[in-house]
C-alpha cells in the first residue's frame, strides 16, 4: 500500500519532496529572501489595486519601449541578486583561510560561483542588452514598432520565465555547482545527481530560445523597416552595432540551444552524448559550448561600442570620426569572434598547429577594436565636450577595456595562457571586457536615454558620484586579481593555505567589492531623488543633450507611436542636421496602424516555465501538458484575424494637443 | 587651474604610493608564475615579460591621447579649436589600422615559434634520459605513479634537478587541470584521454601545484607539491618509498579513488602493472562503463 502511494507520489510529483527545501542558516536566508521578495511585491500591488494596471498597461503590452522597461528592471534586480552572489563570494574568500572554513560550505559556494556567472551574463548583461535595445532601437531607425510585436512579447516573457527558473532553485532543490558553463563531466548525472544542473539548462533553455528569438525580430525590424531614405550606410552606429550582435545571436544561439538539450539527453534519458565513457565525449561539449560562448562575448559588446559610439560624438557635439571605418570594424569583428572559440581551452592538448592558429585569430581581433578605440578617441579631437555622466562612463570604458585588452593580447599567445588560464588573472582579464566595457556602456545607455523614455533627466551629480565610487571599486576590486593569478591563485576556491599570501589581496579586492556596493547605493538614490524631484528635472524639449539621431525628434517621454508621420531620411546625423539647417518640422498626422495589446505572450512563456520545472523534477506529465498548451496556445494566437488597430490621424491629433497642453503645464512648474 | 593640478599631482602621488606597497608587498610573497624554476616556465615567463612591453607602444598613445583630448577639448575651452563636421582622415585611419596590424603581426610571429618551441607534448633535449611519471586526477587527490621504478605517492611528485620530466596526464573521474607555475603552464588532465606535460627543474626545491579547474567538493583541497632534488636524493626517495609496505593493487586503488578517502600524501611501494593505461582505457570500453555504472 505504501508503496502504490509512493508510486503515485513519484509520478505526481518526480523528485520533488519536502527534503528539497534548505535547512542551512544561508541558503535558508537565500530563500527566504526570494520568497519575501515576492511576496511583498505581490502585497504591495495589491494593497495599490494595481493588478488591473499592471496587467493592461504592462504585462500585456507590445510597445517595444516599455517591454524595453520591463528587460531593464528585471536586470537591474538581477544585477542585485548577482552582485550580492559576488559579496559571499568575496567574503569566503577573504576569511576561509588555513584553519578557518569560511560561512560557506564548498558545494554552496560553487553554486553560487555558478550563480553569479549564469545570472550576470544571461539575465543582467543579456537582459540590460535587449531592454536598451528595445528602447532605443525603432526610434532610432524612424520606425514605429519591430518587425513582430507579439514575438518581441514572447522573447521577454521566456527570458523572465527563464529568470524565475533560476530563482526558485534557491527555493526548491539546489542550483549548478559546476560552473557558468557547466562542463562535463561534472555536470553529468554520476557527478551531480541533485537537480542543480537540470535548473541551469532549462532556464538557459527558456531565456535563451527567447534571445534567438529577439534576435530574429531585430535583425528583420533593422533590414525592413528603416525610414524611407536611411540607406544602410546613413543608419545611426548603434542600429550597426545592433545588426552585427543580432546576426550573431541568429547564428550562435542555436548552437547554446542544441549542447543544452544534448545535456539534457545525457542526464535525463541515460544518453552518451558528454559522458565520462560510453562512447560521450566531453571535450565536444568544451567546444560546442564556446562556439556559442565566444561569440556572445561580442553579442553583448557590440551593441554596447554602439552606444560609445553615440554618446561620444553627442557630447563632443561633432559628427563620428571615421564612421565607415566603425562600420568595417564591426563586421569583421562578427566574423572573427566565430574563429576564436578555441582559446578557452588551450589547455585541452590539441596541439601546437591548431593553438596557434586559434592564438593569432585572438591577437588578429584587436585590430578592429583598437580601431574602434582611436575612432573615438579622436572624435573627441576638435570637438566640445561636456563630462556629464554618460561620458564619464566611456572614459572609464576606454580605460578599463584596454587594460582587460592588453590582458586579452597576452592570453592569446597560447604558452602565456597555459599559465594563467583558469587563474584569478583571467577573471581579472574578463571582468574587465564584460563590465568594463558591457555593462559601462548599459549604464551610460541608461542615463542617455532615461529622458527619452520616462520624460525626466536622471539627477546628474548623484550620477557622477555613483560612477567614480563604481570605477575606483572597480580598479580594487580587478586589478588584485591579476596579481592573484600570478600567484597561483585559481578561480572558483573556496579555501586556500595561509602561506600563500593571497589573504591580504582578496582583503583588498572585497574592499572593491564594498566600493562598488557604495555606487550601486549612489544609482538607487539616483533614480529616487530623479523620480522625486520629477517635475524640475522634465525635459520640455524632447532633445536634452543636443541629440543628433532621429530619437531626439519626438518629444520626451516618446509617444506610444513614436512618431506623428514617418520621417524621410537624407544624412547620416538626419536631426542634427535639421536643426543645423534651422528645418523645422511641420506637424504632419496619418492614421497609424499598432499592434492590439495580448496576454497570450505571457500565457506561452508561463508554459515554457512548467515545461522546464516539470523536466528539472522528472514530472513528465507536466512537462507534456505544457508542451501542449504552447501549441494550443500557438493556435489559438495564430487565430485571431485581428491582431491590430488603427489610431486615425484625428486622434492623433488630439492626443498630440493634450501633450503640448502637458508640456505647458510642466513649464509653468518649472 | 590650480586647484587641477594639484588633484593630478596627487592623483599620481597615491598611484606611486600604491606601486610601492605593492612591490614590497610582492618582494615579500612568493608570485610563483613569475618566479619559474625551469626552463618552460621561464620561456613562459618571459613572453608574459615581452607582451607587457609590446603593450606599452599601444596602451601609452591611447592613455594619453584621451587624457589630452579630454582635457583640451573640455566645454569650457573655448579657444580650442571645433570642428562639428569633421568625420575622417584618410591618413590617420589608415595608420591606425596599420599600427595595430604590425603589432599583431609580431604577436602572430611569436605566438607561431612559441607553441611549437613550449608545446607540451615535446620531449625537452637534454643528456640525461627522460623520467616519466604517469598522473592521474582523482577525487580530489593526484596519484603520481613511476613505472620504471615500480612506485606511486600521493600529492607529492619527486623528480631529479636539471632532468626532463615527462608528465603523463589522465583522470579517473571528471576533468580538472594540472598546474605547477614554478616548472610549467598547466594542462587539463581528462576521463579517457592521456595528454603530456613535459618540463625540467633548474633547481632543487619544493614547488606547489594546483587543480585548476573546477572538479567537485574538495577542488579546493586538491594540492600537491612537485619536489626537484639531487640524483641521490632522488635515489633515496624512491627507495623509502620502496619501504613503506603499502602496494597499489587494484582494490587499493579503488580505495585511493573513493572521494571520502582523505586527501594526503602517500606511498606505495608497489604499483598494479598497467594501472594508467588500465584508467585511461576503461572510459573507452563499453562493457566495463556499464559495470562502472551500476556500481555507482
Amino acid at each position: 500500500m505504501m508503496n502504490l502511494v509512493g508510486q503515485c507520489a513519484f509520478a505526481l510529483l518526480g523528485k520533488l519532496g519536502w527534503n528539497q527545501i534548505p535547512r542551512n542558516p544561508i541558503e535558508a536566508g537565500g530563500a527566504a529572501t526570494i520568497v519575501c521578495g515576492v511576496l511583498f511585491i505581490v502585497a504591495l500591488v495589491t494593497y495599490l489595486h494595481r493588478w488591473k494596471w499592471l496587467w493592461k498597461e504592462w504585462m500585456t503590452t507590445q510597445d517595444p519601449k516599455r517591454i524595453g522597461v520591463m528587460y531593464i528592471v528585471v536586470a537591474l534586480v538581477m544585477l542585485l541578486r548577482g552582485s550580492g552572489d559576488a559579496i559571499l563570494m568575496r567574503l569566503q574568500q577573504s576569511i576561509s583561510v588555513g584553519n578557518n572554513n569560511g560561512i560557506l560550505s564548498s558545494s554552496h559556494f560553487q553554486q553560487i560561483a555558478s550563480a553569479h556567472g549564469t545570472i550576470m551574463i544571461f539575465f543582467v548583461a543579456m537582459g540590460l542588452m535587449f531592454g536598451i535595445i528595445n528602447l532605443v532601437l525603432p526610434l532610432q531607425i524612424g520606425a514605429r514598432d519591430v518587425a513582430f510585436p507579439f514575438l518581441n512579447a514572447t522573447s521577454f516573457w521566456l527570458f523572465f520565465m527563464g529568470m524565475a527558473l533560476v530563482n526558485v532553485s534557491l527555493v526548491l532543490g539546489d542550483f549548478s555547482a559546476a560552473g557558468w558553463l557547466s562542463y562535463p563531466p561534472l555536470s553529468e548525472l554520476r557527478y551531480s545527481p541533485t537537480v542543480g544542473v537540470d535548473y541551469w539548462i532549462w532556464a538557459l533553455q527558456i531565456a535563451g530560445v527567447g534571445s534567438l528569438l529577439s534576435g530574429v525580430n531585430f535583425l528583420v525590424t533593422i533590414l525592413r523597416m528603416r525610414a524611407p531614405g536611411m540607406t544602410l550606410m546613413k543608419m545611426p552606429m548603434f542600429a550597426w552595432s545592433v545588426l552585427g550582435s543580432m546576426s550573431l545571436v541568429a547564428f550562435a544561439f542555436p548552437i547554446l540551444t542544441v549542447t543544452l538539450a544534448l545535456l539534457a539527453l545525457d542526464r535525463t534519458v541515460g544518453a552518451h552524448f558528454f559522458t565520462a565513457g560510453g562512447g560521450g565525449n566531453a571535450m565536444m561539449y568544451v567546444n560546442l559550448i564556446w562556439a556559442w560562448g565566444h561569440p556572445e562575448v561580442y553579442i553583448l559588446v557590440l551593441p554596447a561600442f554602439g552606444i560609445y559610439s553615440e554618446i561620444v560624438s553627442t557630447y563632443a557635439r561633432k559628427r563620428l570620426f571615421g564612421y565607415t571605418s566603425m562600420v568595417w570594424a564591426i563586421w569583421a569583428i562578427v566574423l572573427l569572434s566565430f574563429t576564436v572559440w578555441l582559446h578557452h581551452f588551450f589547455t585541452m592538448g590539441a596541439g601546437a598547429n591548431v593553438n596557434a592558429f586559434f592564438g593569432i585569430m585572438t591577437a588578429v581581433i584587436a585590430v578592429p577594436t583598437g580601431v574602434k578605440i582611436f575612432n573615438w578617441i579622436f572624435t573627441m579631437h576638435r570637438g566640445r565636450i561636456s563630462f556629464r555622466s554618460p561620458m564619464l562612463w566611456f572614459l572609464g570604458f576606454v580605460t578599463t577595456f584596454t587594460i582587460g585588452g592588453v590582458a586579452g593580447v597576452m592570453m592569446s599567445v597560447p604558452a602565456i595562457d597555459f599559465q594563467v588560464h583558469n587563474s584569478l588573472f583571467l577573471v581579472a582579464h574578463f571582468h574587465m571586457m564584460i563590465v568594463g566595457g558591457v555593462v559601462f556602456g548599459y549604464f551610460a545607455a541608461l542615463t542617455y536615454w532615461f529622458p527619452k523614455i520616462f520624460g525626466f533627466r536622471l539627477h546628474e551629480k548623484l550620477g557622477s558620484i555613483a560612477f567614480w565610487f563604481w570605477l575606483v571599486g572597480f580598479l580594487v576590486a580587478f586589478i588584485p586579481l591579476y596579481i592573484l593569478g600570478f600567484m597561483g591563485a585559481t578561480r572558483r576556491l573556496d579555501h586556500y593555505d595561509a602561506s600563500l599570501g593571497w589573504q591580504p589581496l582578496f582583503i583588498v579586492a572585497g574592499v572593491g567589492v564594498v566600493l562598488i556596493g557604495i555606487g550601486v547605493g549612489f544609482q538607487i538614490l539616483q533614480l529616487v531623488v530623479s523620480i522625486w524631484q520629477r517635475n524640475e528635472r522634465r525635459d520640455l524639449s524632447g532633445d536634452p543633450w543636443n541629440g543628433r539621431t532621429l530619437e531626439w525628434s519626438v518629444p520626451s517621454p516618446a509617444p506610444f507611436y513614436n512618431f506623428t508621420k514617418q520621417p524621410v531620411v537624407t544624412a547620416r546625423d538626419q536631426f542634427w542636421e535639421d536643426k543645423q539647417s534651422g528645418k523645422n518640422r511641420v506637424k504632419e498626422y496619418e492614421d497609424i496602424v499598432l499592434p492590439k495589446n495580448s496576454g497570450l505572450s505571457v500565457v506561452i512563456a508561463s508554459f515554457a516555465f512548467l515545461v522546464g520545472f516539470g523536466m528539472v523534477w522528472h514530472m513528465y506529465w507536466l512537462s507534456l501538458v505544457s508542451l501542449l498548451g504552447i501549441i494550443v496556445t500557438l493556435v489559438v494566437r495564430s487565430m485571431n484575424e485581428e491582431p491590430e488597430y488603427t489610431i486615425t490621424a484625428r486622434e492623433v491629433e488630439k492626443l498630440e494637443h493634450q501633450r503640448e497642453h502637458q508640456l505647458k503645464e510642466y513649464e509653468g512648474l518649472v | 587651474m590650480k586647484q587641477h593640478r594639484k588633484i593630478i599631482l596627487g592623483a599620481f602621488v597615491l598611484c606611486l604610493l600604491l606601486l610601492a606597497t605593492t612591490a614590497w608587498y610582492l618582494g615579500r610573497q612568493p608570485v610563483p608564475v613569475l618566479q619559474p624554476a625551469g626552463p618552460i616556465a621561464e620561456k613562459e615567463r618571459n613572453l608574459i615579460i615581452f607582451t607587457v612591453l609590446l603593450s606599452v607602444v599601444v596602451v601609452v598613445p591611447v592613455f594619453s591621447l584621451l587624457g589630452y583630448f579630454a582635457w583640451k577639448y573640455r566645454e569650457s575651452n573655448t579657444r580650442a579649436a571645433y570642428s562639428p563636421d569633421l568625420d575622417g582622415n584618410t591618413l590617420a585611419e589608415t595608420v591606425w589600422w596599420l599600427v595595430p596590424t604590425a603589432i599583431i603581426v609580431v604577436i602572430s610571429v611569436v605566438t607561431w615559434r612559441s607553441s611549437y618551441a613550449l608545446d607540451p607534448f615535446k620531449p625537452l633535449s637534454s643528456s640525461k634520459p627522460t623520467l616519466h611519471v604517469q598522473v592521474v586526477a582523482l577525487d580530489w587527490k593526484w596519484l603520481f605513479i613511476y613505472p620504471a621504478q615500480g612506485i606511486a605517492s600521493v600529492n607529492e611528485s619527486a623528480i631529479p634537478v636539471n632532468t626532463p620530466v615527462d608528465y603523463e596526464l589522465t583522470s579517473d573521474t571528471v576533468m580538472t587541470s594540472f598546474w605547477a607555475p614554478q616548472l610549467a603552464g598547466q594542462m587539463y588532465a581528462m576521463p579517457g584521454m592521456s595528454t603530456q606535460q613535459n618540463l625540467m627543474a633548474s633547481r632543487t626545491g619544493s614547488f606547489a601545484g594546483w587543480a585548476a579547474n573546477i572538479s567537485g567538493a574538495g577542488f579546493a583541497g586538491m594540492t600537491f607539491t612537485v619536489k626537484s632534488m639531487s640524483d641521490s636524493d632522488f635515489n633515496n626517495w624512491v627507495a623509502s618509498a620502496r619501504h613503506t609496505n603499502r602496494k597499489l593493487t587494484t582494490t587499493q586503488y579503488a580505495q585511493l579513488a573513493n572521494p571520502n578517502t582523505p586527501n594526503q600524501i602517500a606511498y606505495y611501494s608497489w604499483v598494479q602493472p598497467q594501472l594508467y593505461n588500465t584508467t585511461v582505457l576503461k572510459y573507452m570500453t563499453p562493457s566495463t562503463t556499464k559495470n562502472m555504472e551500476s556500481n555507482t
